[in-house]
């Protein structure tokens, strides 16, 4: 019996991805492919402009920091936001069920 | 701040830091003297600067961040040292200098800088030389810049000691570290439709001793070695290293983890040691299809793999480093640990640096990971490890074994116990 299970044991890896691919069914078909690496290519917080970038900062030198909390990022009517004021996300190749 | 770099410098008395916030922290060992024998080994804080300031690329909107990537003494050659630091975009020379002498006694002007009156000037004197507090300056020589088009990741300076390459995502360019208006383009893997990407460069760096000779890793867990007589444009390598994969146990996260994140030569330069995800491999110069060694680092964490692709772990980058005599190798791990492996009686150590752990001048305890269902005493279980707490950064004294581990933004000397 010990024999049956070993060859019915699954390498943790495949487990692994047969995990992921059941949690984002759409995701690429190429593994590790051309999306990763353009993300990685493309690493860094882009601004509308520099108008923009500049204006933020300066925002932040006046501003406290943010502390954690749901309604300090309430952000609604008083101003208009810069990416300073979102809440950090970082981009994720994993897209959301919403997006196509 | 967050240490994103650790440098020793040829002699290792000196120990260099960058951070995110283009800091760059220098400190020295102090000397052995008599009256203060427990102060022997200890390093202090020699010099601090900010070496980049956060930028903005105005073509592309884009913020150039002012982490310093890396940091690569130059041999010392004369009183002052010199360093090359780079963040994404830029490498800069700096000049570390020692000023304990101050001239007094000009003619034209006061103590205080202030013009004399020429009409006080009535003899002429020489100023003469007087001591003062130790004072270190550092000062930016040269400035290597718009050479990038994407983000360095590695410098290494050539044992000629007059050229240095600087290796981004795509290109690796060589320069000449007396001039800053040109370099030399030596590796393009640009591919004209940006489509068809399916590598990028992960770390480079010269040979210790063959001043012709370099090496680059790739995303794929491939390393060429190049040499630059044979063409003036090296895409073409002399020598291409990759470990033969079972095709049966490939898996979405096959290419990710092989990933090589670090690439060292050994002192000898016989040999070269790469760090992917979960295995540090070295490598014998003269043999291209497999690694001679191959050595695991965390390999409990292939069965959380989902977990960490999703919290983006699977993409942190971890060095590894030789000590002096090329037999023992380190690179960190999670949970503030770090791994050393003696290569040749196959031994390794999980330590760990952090406060609660250990006490300054306490022997460090060997930590051991679970991996089995009964967790025994003072082990701890994948689950309960903290990944945010991960040592990237690790340096070996060049002669010694004292060891520097940068975990987060405290940084860890360790030393040897000497009995």
């Amino acid at each position: 019996q010990d024999t049956q299970e070993k060859d019915k044991a699954i390498p943790p890896e495949r487990a692994e991805e047969a995990k992921l691919k059941a949690k984002y069914p759409n995701l690429g078909q190429k593994p590790g492919g051309s999306d990763f690496l353009m993300k990685r290519l493309q690493k860094g917080q882009k601004y509308f402009d520099s108008g923009d970038y500049n204006m933020a900062k300066a925002k932040m030198k006046n501003k406290q920091l943010p502390c954690a909390g749901p309604d300090k990022n309430l952000v609604t009517g008083d101003h208009i936001p810069t990416p300073q004021d979102l809440p950090q996300r970082k981009s994720s190749l994993v897209t959301s069920k919403l997006a196509g | 701040d967050i240490i994103s770099t650790v440098e020793f410098n040829y002699t290792g008395d000196l120990l260099a830091t960058g951070d995110k916030g283009g800091r760059v922290v220098i400190f020295q060992r102090e000397q052995e003297t008599k009256s203060r024998p427990l102060s022997r080994g200890e390093y202090n804080v020699y010099s601090t600067f900010q070496s980049h300031e956060p930028e903005f690329d105005y073509l592309k909107s884009l913020e150039i961040e002012e982490k310093i990537n890396k940091i690569r003494w130059l041999p010392q050659q004369n009183a002052a040292h010199f360093l090359l630091s780079t963040n994404d975009k830029t490498i800069k020379l700096w000049k570390i200098s020692e000023r304990d002498k101050r001239a007094e006694g000009y003619n034209l002007k006061d103590e205080d800088g202030r013009l004399r009156e020429p009409f006080r000037v009535t003899e002429l004197r020489v100023p003469t030389l007087k001591p003062m507090d130790l004072m270190v300056e550092a000062s930016p020589r040269r400035t290597f810049a718009n050479a990038h088009t994407y983000h360095i990741n590695s410098i290494s300076v050539n044992s000629d000691y007059a050229t240095y390459l600087s290796a981004d995502d795509l290109r690796i360019n060589l320069w000449h570290l007396e001039v800053t208006n040109r370099s030399f383009n030596i590796v393009d893997i640009k591919p004209a439709n940006m489509e068809e990407l399916t590598e990028v460069i992960t770390a480079a760096e010269f040979h210790p001793h063959h001043c012709n000779v370099f090496v680059y890793s790739s995303s794929k867990g491939t390393i060429r070695l190049c040499d630059m007589r044979s063409s003036a444009l090296c895409d073409q390598h002399s020598k291409f290293f990759e470990e033969p994969e079972d095709p049966s146990s490939r898996s979405f996260f096959s290419e990710i983890i092989s990933s090589i994140s670090d690439v060292k030569f050994s002192h000898s330069g016989r040999y070269m040691m790469t760090r992917d995800y979960l295995s540090v491999k070295v490598w014998d110069l003269n043999m291209e299809n497999r690694p001679v060694e191959t050595y695991q680092v965390h390999e409990y964490l292939r069965s959380k793999l989902c977990s960490l692709y999703e919290n983006d772990c699977i993409f942190d980058k971890f060095e590894c480093c030789w000590n002096g005599s090329d037999s023992t190798i380190m690179t960190g791990s999670y949970n503030n640990f770090f791994r050393t492996f003696e290569r040749e009686t196959h031994r390794d150590i999980t330590l760990e640096a952090s406060r609660e752990s250990s006490k300054p001048r306490a022997i460090l305890k060997p930590r051991k990971v679970c991996t089995t269902g009964k967790r025994k005493k003072d082990e701890i279980t994948v689950d309960s490890l903290d990944f945010n707490k991960k040592i990237l950064h690790t340096a070996w004294h060049p002669m010694e074994n004292i060891i520097a581990v940068a975990a987060t933004n405290n940084l860890y000397l360790f030393q040897e116990k000497v009995n």
